[in-house]
């Protein structure tokens, strides 16, 4: 096999790896370089300063702020997403009621249905997602204050998005809700692959369903749970927080920088006030934190690996 | 085991309703009592969330029929005549036409540029043994764990230097470069498990190297291709971050960042029932393609994630 390979390896990596360099790898190494100048973005001038962007970083307040609400963002989002799809699947899976003769588990009936609608948002993009809730959650005329209307509640109409105790929570809940079915399909997966029999010997064992699910259902989980963990923190600390920021709250980071993530933060300093170096800054400051939580999660999960 | 059970008298299976009614009378009554509790409670639930699910975008469809005094009056109301107008002004006036057509250009020249390029560098990843081959593949996979938006401040200077901003092919290419590192991550794994005796006895009969891999490699890995196209179609649709920096002239817009326009823009023309078609428009499309190819939709997206 060896007529010819390196010309053809060349020849196959060339332009998938020049196409990459130039556009993923080269802007990466450039924005740490420019995180020490002084560059504005608009002119080609710029000059070395050391640290000065990070020490100004450190004052910053608002940068304070989002860095908070990024943290909320990832270590909350992942929690509540992964804990609501873990508890619907094992109800889909096994909260079926045991027919006579059949398996000692089973699935509910419709498990396929509920499977195909929960999926529903994933396939969605998040900005539909936003602004259908941008809508919805409008004070005078969207679907939740009239919803409460209608229920006998009209003495709670919250502001939602433009009240700044709320609005990120609001945010919040659009990225849980659009996300827990993409994790009840894959759990719903991974249980399915578990064997029955094992069940068997737990219920045997006198062990009731809450029990099998902490003792059974999830150890043999935990590998699905920890990647999705991992994937979803990436996620709510970038693209999906950004898309969800910019499109549903005013200014666009919400009443008094409520709503403010440190991704809008870097798109609005780059790319709004002509602060190109300082929000390279910023950048690597949320580089340095979606490093850190990936290790986190990985570090905290790590258990014998089980086999079954 | 099955065979010597005795048939029950009722088929639990006829039981539809989630009381104990369809319970088979056979079983000892605490069993069926707890049995009987969980079932109603995880259906509950689920139909709960279920409902949770579907209310808004049913919502959706309904608004966008509606007239803008009846969604400002009377949102949960069923609309009193379908306004079929909302549909055909942001189809035109909006440019939702203009908007779904850039979005058809983009992301078809970046799926096939995505598929082409990243099978590429893959096979060559999987299959050879060459100084170097870890760290182009570490240096790939890396890419899926940065933040892209530290990227996007020199990238939007690169593309600009380079005469490809606010271009279709710019655009393209820059979309290419973001989904290979998912799309070599999951390929390399799937060409290592593909057995490598046909891809040799080809190379003996006298086969170069690559029509080895485009008549006979490619072909046999595409379960793969489909499951990853299926993931990199859905976040090339609906990618927003790098349009939204990269292509900032309207008339190139995709149809995502011209959902947002539309509604910045309906904040003073106040034209809502135009907006809620516009999403409606380009909300259906999608989720009905997502129930033909249900399977693979889920496949393709699950994969990564099981890896």
């Amino acid at each position: 096999m060896q007529h010819g390979k390196y010309r053809f390896i060349v020849g196959f990596l060339a332009v998938p790896l020049g196409l990459y360099a130039l556009f993923v790898v080269w802007p990466f190494v450039q924005s740490i370089y420019y995180s020490f100048t002084d560059w504005t973005g608009l002119s080609p001038d710029f000059e070395m300063v050391g640290f000065a962007n990070y020490a100004r970083m450190l004052d910053d307040e608002i940068f304070w702020k989002s860095l908070r609400h990024s943290l909320l963002f990832a270590l909350l989002v992942p929690v509540v997403t992964i804990g609501l799809a873990l508890f619907l699947s094992f109800m889909i899976n096994v909260g079926g009621r045991r027919r006579r003769g059949g398996p000692v588990v089973s699935g509910v009936r419709g498990s396929a249905f509920y499977k195909i609608v929960y999926f529903f948002p994933q396939v969605l993009s998040i900005v539909i997602v936003a602004l259908l809730f941008a809508f919805a959650y409008n004070p005078d005329s969207g679907a939740i204050n009239s919803l409460l209307r209608a229920v006998g509640l009209g003495g709670v109409q919250p502001l939602w998005l433009g009240d700044p105790d709320l609005a990120l929570w609001a945010v919040m809940a659009v990225i849980v809700w659009s996300t827990v079915g993409f994790f009840v399909v894959l759990f719903s997966a991974g249980m399915a692959s578990i064997p029955l029999d094992l069940y068997e010997a737990a219920l045997l064992d006198g062990a009731n369903r809450i029990t099998t699910f902490f003792r059974l259902t999830l150890p043999l989980l935990w590998d699905t749970v920890q990647s999705g963990w991992v994937y979803m923190g990436i996620l709510a600390l970038g693209a999906e927080s950004f898309a969800v920021v910019h499109i549903m709250t005013t200014g666009p980071g919400g009443p008094d920088y409520s709503t403010t993530v440190m991704v809008l933060y870097v798109y609005q300093k780059a790319f709004r006030d002509g602060q190109a170096a300082y929000a390279t800054t910023i950048g690597v400051a949320l580089l340095l934190v979606t490093l850190a939580f990936a290790a986190l999660v990985m570090k905290l999960g790590r258990r014998e690996r089980l086999e079954y | 085991m099955k065979t010597t059970e005795p048939p029950a008298p009722v088929p639990a299976e006829s039981g539809v309703t989630v009381t104990k009614a369809g319970v088979p009378a056979g079983a000892p009554p605490e069993e069926r009592k707890a049995g009987g509790v969980l079932n109603v409670f995880s259906h509950g639930i689920l139909v709960i969330w279920a409902i949770m699910v579907a209310l808004p975008l049913v919502w959706a469809v309904m608004t966008s029929f509606k007239d803008d005094a009846a969604i400002f009056g009377s949102p949960w109301s069923l609309p009193d005549e379908l306004h079929f107008e909302n549909w055909s002004r942001a189809w035109t006036q909006a440019h939702m036409g203009d908007y779904f057509l850039n979005t058809v250009l983009v992301v078809g020249g970046s799926l096939v540029g995505t598929l082409v390029l990243g099978s590429m560098a893959a096979y060559v990843l999987a299959r050879f043994e060459f100084p170097g081959n870890r760290f182009i593949y570490y240096l790939f996979i890396g890419g899926m764990s940065f933040p892209i938006m530290l990227a996007l401040v020199p990238l939007f200077y690169v593309v600009n230097n380079m005469g490809l901003l606010n271009t279709i092919h710019g655009l393209i290419l820059v979309y290419i470069a973001y989904s290979l590192p998912f799309t070599v991550f999951f390929l390399t794994a799937f060409f290592r498990t593909l057995p490598g005796s046909v891809a040799e006895a080809a190379f003996v009969d006298g086969a170069s190297h690559s029509r080895t891999f485009f008549q006979i490699m490619l072909p046999m890995a595409r379960p793969g291709l489909i499951s990853v196209g299926i993931f990199n179609f859905l976040g090339q649709w609906n990618q927003y971050m790098l349009p939204t920096v990269l292509n900032t002239d309207e008339d190139k817009h995709v149809l995502t960042q011209g959902l947002v326009q539309l509604a910045v823009s309906q904040g003073y023309k106040g034209d809502w029932s135009g907006l809620f078609a516009g999403l409606v428009m380009a909300m259906l499309p999608v989720l009905a393609a997502y129930i033909v190819f249900q399977r693979q939709v889920v496949q393709g997206l699950t994969a990564g994630a099981l890896k």
